[in-house]
């Protein structure tokens, strides 16, 4: 067949001429940039829509004015001194770094001792652990509600942490991340005498960064962005979460959309703020956890 | 420290070999994570199960067992049929369109060279953004008479007027408000926040079939179509599996958008977004019906155990080329 002939030539000319090669391309890539733009427009819109919303007035924001004729920062001033706003931002931030805190510490711990220690029943504690993923939160709000109002956690710090304080996932994560280390390493380190647990601090920590950097990431947002446990166990206004409290704010607002844009603004713009600056790391983060983990 | 205790202390090591050493130093260091297993995670799952046998009271001894009442009861239950139509709707509206999306967006992102890290960034950034603040957006933009949507509605009207084909023009719609649209209008919402998800994983999975793969079957004279077909999707396979399970387990448990995006209306126009989810919590917390939430939170669990272990299944059988 001539075709098939032709193609092999075309291609080994190709492969000699990268340049006559970028040419050919020139079209597809301008298309793949086209349609990437128009997407982008679509994913940035909501944000660059709820922005102008938050900046314009009352009376405004129900006209169909697309841009504010004047930028008032009067929605953000009203709901912070209507609401407990900073309050809900300081519980957020409390939560948040606390259960990371916790999440580092015991997931890479319990991650080390299943990857790089020998003890009976080690199969066992994993599989346990592990199945532990398949179980969804709702089923266990019910059972930790019954529990908090029994031991008096409804509406403190400690009901809104204890759920996330070792999240099995982590666990698994950070015992992969173990597990490339080689095991050779520990038993030097053990003939020289390092304690059980310096072995863990100061050798195994410091060689599982990156894993860390994700987990910590994804533990801290995890945290912030929470809803349904939150909502359940916070139950005064000054023990509300970010989300509980912006939810709840925006259902009493009615159609004060420029107030419950402004409340939408400051619960995304630190998110987003964070993300462009942690950008690479958190998107390496998702790649390691979702295609190696 | 006296000398005596030193050297006490020492046989009693001297006992322990080093293996027995090792495990309990083993068994120290999982002390209190084990606690926080058991009382955290199994002991609730297990409550569940109790609970959902039994008619709910404050106090454990006024609860009356009841066997499979609850289960028997959400057979009939209309409102729990609607949630858990919507929740199956949710999964098969938004797991094919993201994962579809997703593919496109980053095939078309490993075809650029220039900007392709800042597209990657702008795609991921609502998968990140807190879905409840994401909902009021999205539910701002969607308002009947005020909302963005209406309004570009509108100005395309009057465009299509002003150039005399006035067959164009499509009429304003009532979105959240329409019991026909309102679940389409929230599965949007989901797939816009969870397309950056499979964008990046996707990316990362595309960057790592071997170049060579592409140029082996290229000689063999394969065109676009069979190197996506044969070489992209069998390599892809994992990634696309692992997608497939955690944007189905996702739409299963969604709860936080469904509340905010139409929150005088919880899962309204007529339930037609009440997810199982919400259904759960409203039951619970609204009616203190906890026995009988506690069942259906058991039937979310054994949908999602279902799901899982047919991941297990597909990722442990051999790639199709």
């Amino acid at each position: 067949m001539l075709p098939e002939g032709r193609r092999l030539r075309q291609d080994l000319d190709a492969s000699v001429r990268p340049v006559r090669v970028r040419r050919r391309l020139n079209g597809w890539t301008l298309l793949a940039y086209a349609l990437l733009s128009a997407g982008a427009v679509l994913m940035v819109f909501p944000f660059v829509w709820m922005l102008l919303s938050s900046f314009k007035d009352a009376r405004e924001v129900l006209s169909p004015a697309i841009v504010p004729s004047r930028f008032t920062l009067a929605s953000y001033i009203e709901v912070l001194t209507r609401t407990a706003f900073p309050r809900w931002f300081l519980n957020s931030l409390i939560v948040a770094v606390l259960n990371t805190a916790s999440v580092l510490f015991f997931c890479a711990l319990v991650g080390y001792v299943l990857a790089r220690m020998r003890f009976p029943g080690k199969n066992l504690i994993f599989i346990a652990i592990l199945s532990t993923l398949m179980v969804p939160t709702e089923m266990l709000v019910i059972p930790w509600f019954v529990m908090s109002a029994q031991f008096g956690w409804v509406d403190t710090y400690w009901g809104l942490l204890f759920p996330g304080l070792i999240p099995g996932f982590g666990v698994f994560l950070m015992r992969q991340f173990f597990l490339t280390l080689p095991r050779d390493l520990f038993d030097a380190g053990r003939i020289d005498g390092v304690s059980e647990f310096g072995l863990f601090i100061r050798i195994g920590l410091p060689l599982v960064g990156p894993g860390l950097a994700a987990l910590g990431i994804f533990a801290f947002i995890g945290n912030w962005n929470a809803f349904l446990w939150p909502l359940i166990v916070a139950q005064s206004a000054h023990m509300r979460t970010v989300p509980v409290g912006i939810a709840l704010f925006s259902g009493e607002a009615g159609s004060a959309w420029h107030l419950i844009m402004a409340t939408s603004s400051m619960a995304i713009i630190p998110v987003l703020i964070v993300f462009i600056i942690f950008q690479r790391q958190i998107i390496e983060g998702v790649v390691l956890t979702g295609v190696k983990g | 420290m006296t000398g005596q205790s030193g050297s006490q202390r020492r046989s009693t090591r001297a006992r322990l070999t080093l293996s027995q050493r090792e495990a309990v130093y083993a068994y120290l260091f999982l002390l209190v994570p084990l606690v926080f297993f058991a009382t955290i995670r199994f002991w609730p799952a297990i409550q569940s199960f109790r609970l959902s046998l039994f008619t709910w009271h404050v106090d454990p001894a006024r609860r009356v067992f009841i066997g499979a009442q609850y289960y028997q009861e959400m057979l009939t239950n209309p409102v729990f049929h609607r949630a858990l139509t919507n929740t199956l709707l949710y999964a098969l509206i938004t797991v094919p369109a993201s994962i579809a999306l997703g593919l496109l967006i980053a095939i078309l992102l490993q075809a650029i060279t220039t900007g392709r890290g800042w597209y990657r960034a702008i795609y991921f950034a609502p998968y990140i953004t807190p879905a409840v603040a994401i909902a009021w957006v999205w539910g701002w933009m969607y308002n009947v008479n005020f909302g963005i949507f209406n309004r570009l509605i509108l100005s395309w009207w009057d465009f299509v007027e002003g150039i005399g084909a006035p067959w164009l023009a499509i009429d304003p719609q009532r979105f959240l408000r329409d019991p026909e649209l309102a679940l389409p209008a929230v599965a949007v919402v989901i797939i816009w926040q969870q397309l950056g998800f499979q964008v990046v994983i996707f990316l990362a999975g595309l960057q790592g079939i071997p170049r060579v793969y592409y140029e082996a079957a290229r000689i063999d004279g394969a065109n676009p179509w069979q190197l996506f077909r044969h070489v992209t999707i069998p390599l892809l396979n994992p990634v696309l599996v692992f997608a497939v399970v955690i944007t189905t387990i996702n739409a299963l448990q969604l709860f936080d958008q469904i509340v905010n995006i139409n929150f005088t209306d919880q899962g309204g126009p007529l339930n037609r977004t009440l997810s199982i989810a919400l259904y759960m919590y409203q039951e619970a917390f609204g009616r203190a019906r906890l026995g009988y939430a506690a069942a259906v939170t058991v039937v979310l669990f054994v949908l999602i155990l279902a799901i899982t272990l047919i991941q297990l299944r597909l990722t442990q059988r051999r790639v199709e080329y």
